[in-house]
């Protein structure tokens, strides 16, 4: 039982179990199959980013995670619990245990910042009416917004407000796992290296563990533990960034190895001392 | 597993055990400080409260704190947080190493609260009043201001200054016209044999039943048709100009083609209401052919009417006036319903929400303004004794 599992007693959790597993993952959209006999492992505790050309199907594969897509073959386990076999409840209840942060923010148009960081609290677990405006407020500062956010729209709010507002809202259960769908996209260099550091920050405080689809180098070379990279349906590479940097499959070099990279820090070695200053 | 829905059945309940006495305490806390334990969390937190002496000494044994999430560190942080203020000397140690950097993180920090306005119904009610109506005179001002814009690009575009957009305007006659004819027909069909019957009924009993097609064809051919059909588009194609210049006013699809240099008015506004001012004429036709033979086949079934008296007494009942009357108001009607439904859709603001109101308000007021427009008609003909 899940009971076994929780390691709490304020000890650092190791991170040495995997909190999502998948094995052997197909996904088809119509004949095509976008993913093919897919496996990975996400461990308790850790960033892991996860890269690929555009179109190779990274958001299809977090969106099966989640069960909005569902796979033809495979096998998908988040907190040890087949999510295939679990009742509509059982379901639930994992969905309380994680937080999603989609590309777009997907904030309620026509509620507040506060009432969309309320409503799953209000959904979902009973509390005071002060307690929860408390816990909006504490979410609000902790993903660095200004307290006079809360009463805004979020058609009132720029991109990255949308995005920290957004994380708010995914953080307000308190979950285990924190899906973040391209958190840095959209955002000027000094706001993702801002967002970064929030989420390495959370992921420390909170002992989270973090999912990340991104594009930003710097985001996977400062805040991520492991990163894997998809290709052809699988995962063709997982491991640290070194791990990265010395495969040799041809988009993996022209990735990490790319102009880009090459103007960023990654190349010169120093590729870890930003994000800890 | 399942028998308590609100509770996560992973958890155990949170507990804070009181110990000492003469005014020194040992709070012992354990079980899970977290989110799903939320009620349970406040209520151990206000039992620590009242039982602790303003001027208590009190240290918090974390050692056997189970799971603790930001809920549990800040209902504790407030806990301590109240008690300080009331004069206690208050302490906590033996945290473990992600129970402490939590509890660093998590600093209670007052909520501001904002004083609620205070209002009156009536006062209330009053300034909802005086907002709807200098609304309603400022929609009056758009209104005019749109057509005067929407005249100065179709001018533009019949002077030849500017592209005609034959494409776009077929497109949309396809929507608005032509796929609007079965749902008009039918409708006709049913609201003409509905009136023919009850005008039979009444009519049966001054023995003068083949009145009914006098009545039908009057009744039809100058109001109900261009009425009915007016209708039937300010929902059908008002409401989904409203929606499709909103969504694309959200995406900044609007903003965009301004940035190209090209008009919204003259690109999206002409040929639509051009389409809308061509089509609403044509069903109206439509309309009342249908009408008339649902009218007719009513006629023949209750009132024993045939087709041949009805059509003779129909010739005999109605002019040319009586025709032209119906189809000269509907491209009017058509000009409202386009304007109304465009002034609408720009107004969409960034919200789902907005959306939906506009939608809803173009349709509302469509309607009512076609209502209206019909009434000035039936004065002005009355007047000219046309």
């Amino acid at each position: 039982m899940p009971q076994s599992r929780d390691i709490a007693n304020g000890a650092i959790q190791p991170k040495g179990d995997a909190i999502i597993r998948v094995r052997d993952l197909e996904v088809k959209f119509g004949d095509k199959a976008i993913m093919d006999g897919l496996n990975l492992d996400v461990m308790r505790g850790e960033i892991l980013g996860f890269v690929g050309a555009s179109g190779t199907g990274k958001s299809v594969l977090m969106r099966t995670i989640l069960g909005l897509i569902r796979q033809s073959r495979g096998e998908i386990t988040v907190f040890d619990q087949d999510l295939a076999a679990l009742s509509v409840q059982e379901h639930e209840e994992i969905e309380k245990r994680w937080g999603v942060l989609f590309q777009h923010g997907a904030l309620f148009s026509s509620l507040t910042v506060r009432q969309n960081i309320q409503m799953p609290m209000r959904e979902h677990l009973s509390m005071s009416p002060r307690l929860m405006d408390e816990m909006a407020a504490l979410k609000i500062d902790l993903v660095g917004l200004k307290a006079d956010a809360a009463d805004k729209y979020p058609s009132e709010l720029s991109g990255g407000m949308i995005k920290r507002a957004a994380l708010a809202r995914a953080l307000a259960l308190d979950p285990e796992i924190l899906f973040l769908d391209e958190p840095t996209s959209g955002l000027d260099p000094i706001g993702a290296q801002d967002f970064d550091d929030l989420i390495a920050t959370l992921q420390r405080t909170l002992g989270l563990t973090v999912f990340m689809v991104t594009h930003d180098l710097d985001s996977l070379s400062g805040v991520c533990d492991r990163i894997a990279a998809l290709a052809e349906g699988k995962v063709i590479a997982a491991g640290p960034i070194e791990t990265m940097m010395a495969a040799d499959h041809p988009w993996l070099r022209a990735y990490f190895h790319g102009a880009r990279a090459r103007r960023g820090s990654l190349d010169t070695g120093q590729f870890r001392a930003s994000s800890k200053t | 597993m399942a028998e308590a829905a609100n509770q996560t059945p992973r958890t155990n309940p949170p507990t804070a055990i009181l110990a000492g006495e003469s005014g020194r305490f040992v709070v012992a806390l354990g079980g899970d400080w977290s989110a799903p334990n939320a009620r349970a969390c406040e209520a151990e937190a206000g039992r620590i409260a009242a039982a602790i002496p303003a001027d208590g000494v009190v240290r918090f044994d974390a050692g056997g704190l189970g799971r603790l999430d930001t809920l549990g560190a800040w209902v504790l942080a407030r806990l301590q947080h109240e008690l300080r203020q009331a004069g206690a000397r208050v302490a906590l140690d033996n945290a473990g190493t992600a129970h402490r950097i939590l509890f660093d993180e998590i600093q209670y920090k007052p909520l501001e609260q904002q004083e609620a306005k205070r209002s009156f119904i009536v006062i209330d009610i009053l300034t909802d009043i005086g907002a709807a109506m200098v609304d309603a005179f400022y929609d009056l001002v758009n209104g005019i201001a749109f057509l005067g814009s929407f005249v100065v690009a179709a001018g533009k575009v019949v002077t030849g200054q500017s592209r005609f957009r034959l494409a776009s305007l077929v497109a949309q006659l396809e929507r608005v016209a032509l796929r609007s004819v079965p749902i008009i027909v039918l409708i006709s069909v049913l609201v003409g044999g509905i009136i023919a019957q009850q005008s039979v009924f009444q009519l049966q009993s001054f023995g003068t039943v083949h009145f009914v097609a006098d009545l039908m064809g009057i009744l039809v051919l100058r109001e109900l048709a261009v009425l009915i059909t007016s209708i039937m588009l300010a929902g059908r194609t008002g409401s989904s100009f409203t929606a499709e210049l909103g969504s694309m006013k959200m995406r900044e699809e609007i903003d965009a083609l301004r940035t190209m240099g090209l008009d919204p008015i003259e690109v999206l506004v002409v040929p639509r209401i051009t389409a809308l001012i061509l089509s609403l004429p044509l069903l109206t036709f439509v309309s009342s052919m249908a009408m008339l033979f649902g009218g007719g086949m009513v006629a023949l079934l209750y009132g024993g009417v045939s087709p041949e008296v009805f059509l003779s007494r129909l010739q005999g009942a109605i002019g040319l006036n009586t025709f032209v009357v119906g189809m000269l108001k509907a491209p009017f009607m058509a000009l409202v319903i386009g304007i109304i439904a465009c002034i609408e859709g720009f107004a969409v603001k960034g919200s789902a929400d907005s959306l939906g109101a506009r939608t809803t308000a173009s349709v509302v007021k469509a309607i009512f303004m076609v209502i209206v427009v019909d009434g000035l008609f039936a004065m002005f003909f009355a007047s000219i004794r046309y």
